[in-house]
């Protein structure tokens, strides 16, 4: 198998259906399952939670609550109620789902290809280098944006953030393009910066990968398959970095833009 | 890059998520923190307000104090001017007595001589009538003088 159809069996999703109507259907469940896996943990913590003496894992959970309210007090001016739970959930899930990117990227396709028996099966487990994935949140929180700056600025106030904004009443053609232009590429450049990221990583990933698999023949193995694990190590040391940045990154700039929305039209 | 209908299940699962997340996580918990941080707070509040509380209850235990030895101070002033007095009294009361003892002494001292002189006198006069009765047993009779030896008696 060469380099190219490596790279592009690993990156092309296991899916059903035609044209628009294809599920990913190794997204879907590998988002799905890290979203059970949070329900279900967060319901065990919860029923045994105290409140006098939280053990180590209620700390550990309580010390990220504490944090992302921290990040709303901070960036965002009103109150409402749904924005910490939004955020923590982005937090979570976003890390979760970034986090299969450090799961070794052969070890669950070559699992599913044993289990399935076809052994040209696809599967792509990180569901954040899916622009479905990252489109999915980033459009829903455009539509909590939308729907929160109707509410407080009414339709009027919004009307007129379109007309009048940047340039003032004398250009307002432009005004509209602009602000249209703002408005749109706060959730494109969510989702974008997101699937870029983890997309990018994942392909560093298979590229170290590539080291080991087709470069180490023979005698060669001694001197590259080292430097893959080496290279390897370093590649998910500063990944793990990056998708809790990116992880963080997506919250808070949700919390800013939903903060923009609740604030009084200028 | 293919967007399709996974993007719609993913908005879904999505949303699905932030609402259960709201339900079983952040809301129980959440409130659970603010319970905890505000069972400190009133904790941190009463022990402020017993320190307090300890304090007033010191100073006044002091002042109670403070009062009690100056009410013993003065009791037993009190007890001592009040037994000097008593001893001032039954001296008085002594003195007086004895006084009294000395003098009833001497009245029956008095009385006793007075009376010793008057059995003396009696007794004398006796013996002198007795003498005069055997030196003028004739020319005298005892009833026809009487009264002169009576005056007699009473001027010895």
């Amino acid at each position: 198998m060469g380099t190219v159809e490596y790279i592009q069996h690993h990156l092309t999703n296991n899916s059903v259906g035609e044209g628009f109507w294809t599920f990913h259907l190794d997204t879907i469940a590998v988002s799905f399952m890290l979203g059970a896996l949070m329900i279900f943990v967060s319901m065990r913590l919860v029923k045994q939670m105290e409140a006098g003496t939280p053990g180590g894992f209620q700390n550990f959970v309580e010390s990220i609550l504490d944090f992302v309210s921290v990040n709303v007090r901070d960036a965002f001016p009103g109150h409402n109620p749904l924005i910490a739970p939004l955020a923590l959930t982005i937090f979570i899930w976003v890390w979760l789902m970034n986090f299969m990117d450090l799961i070794p990227v052969d070890l669950f396709p070559y699992l599913f290809q044993l289990i399935s028996g076809d052994s040209h099966a696809y599967l792509k487990i990180v569901p954040t280098t899916d622009l479905n994935t990252t489109l999915a949140m980033s459009l829903t929180v455009f539509c909590l944006i939308v729907f929160y700056s109707i509410k407080i600025k009414g339709v009027w106030g919004y009307t007129k953030m379109f007309l009048f904004h940047p340039f003032g009443k004398f250009f307002i053609p432009v005004n509209i393009i602009m602000t249209f232009i703002e408005e749109v590429s706060k959730p494109l450049s969510l989702a974008l910066r997101l699937f870029g990221n983890l997309f990018a990583g994942e392909l560093v990933f298979l590229l170290i990968a590539l080291i080991g698999g087709t470069l180490a023949v023979g005698a060669a193995a001694l001197f590259w398959a080292p430097l893959q694990v080496l290279l390897d190590l370093a590649w998910l040391i500063f990944h793990l970095l990056v998708i809790t940045l990116q992880a963080f990154i997506f919250m808070v700039l949700t919390i800013v833009y939903l903060g923009m929305a609740h604030e009084e039209a200028h | 890059m293919n967007i399709n209908a996974t993007l719609l299940i993913q908005m879904i699962a999505f949303m699905l998520l932030i609402w259960f997340v709201n339900k079983v996580l952040w809301g129980p918990l959440s409130k659970l923190m603010e319970e905890r941080q505000k069972k400190i707070t009133d904790g941190l509040s009463a022990a402020e307000k017993g320190k307090h509380e300890l304090e007033l209850a010191e100073n006044k235990a002091k002042e109670v104090l403070k009062d009690a030895k100056s009410q013993a101070q003065n009791i037993l002033g009190q007890a001592e001017k009040r037994g000097s007095e008593i001893v001032e009294d039954a001296k008085v009361k002594a003195t007086e007595e004895a006084g009294r003892i000395k003098a009833s002494a001497q009245a029956e001292i008095e009385q006793e001589v007075s009376r010793a002189r008057e059995d003396l006198r009696k007794e004398v006069a006796s013996i002198a009538v007795s003498g005069a009765e055997k030196i003028l047993r004739k020319e005298i009779d005892a009833t026809r003088h009487n009264d002169m030896l009576e005056t007699l008696v009473k001027s010895i």
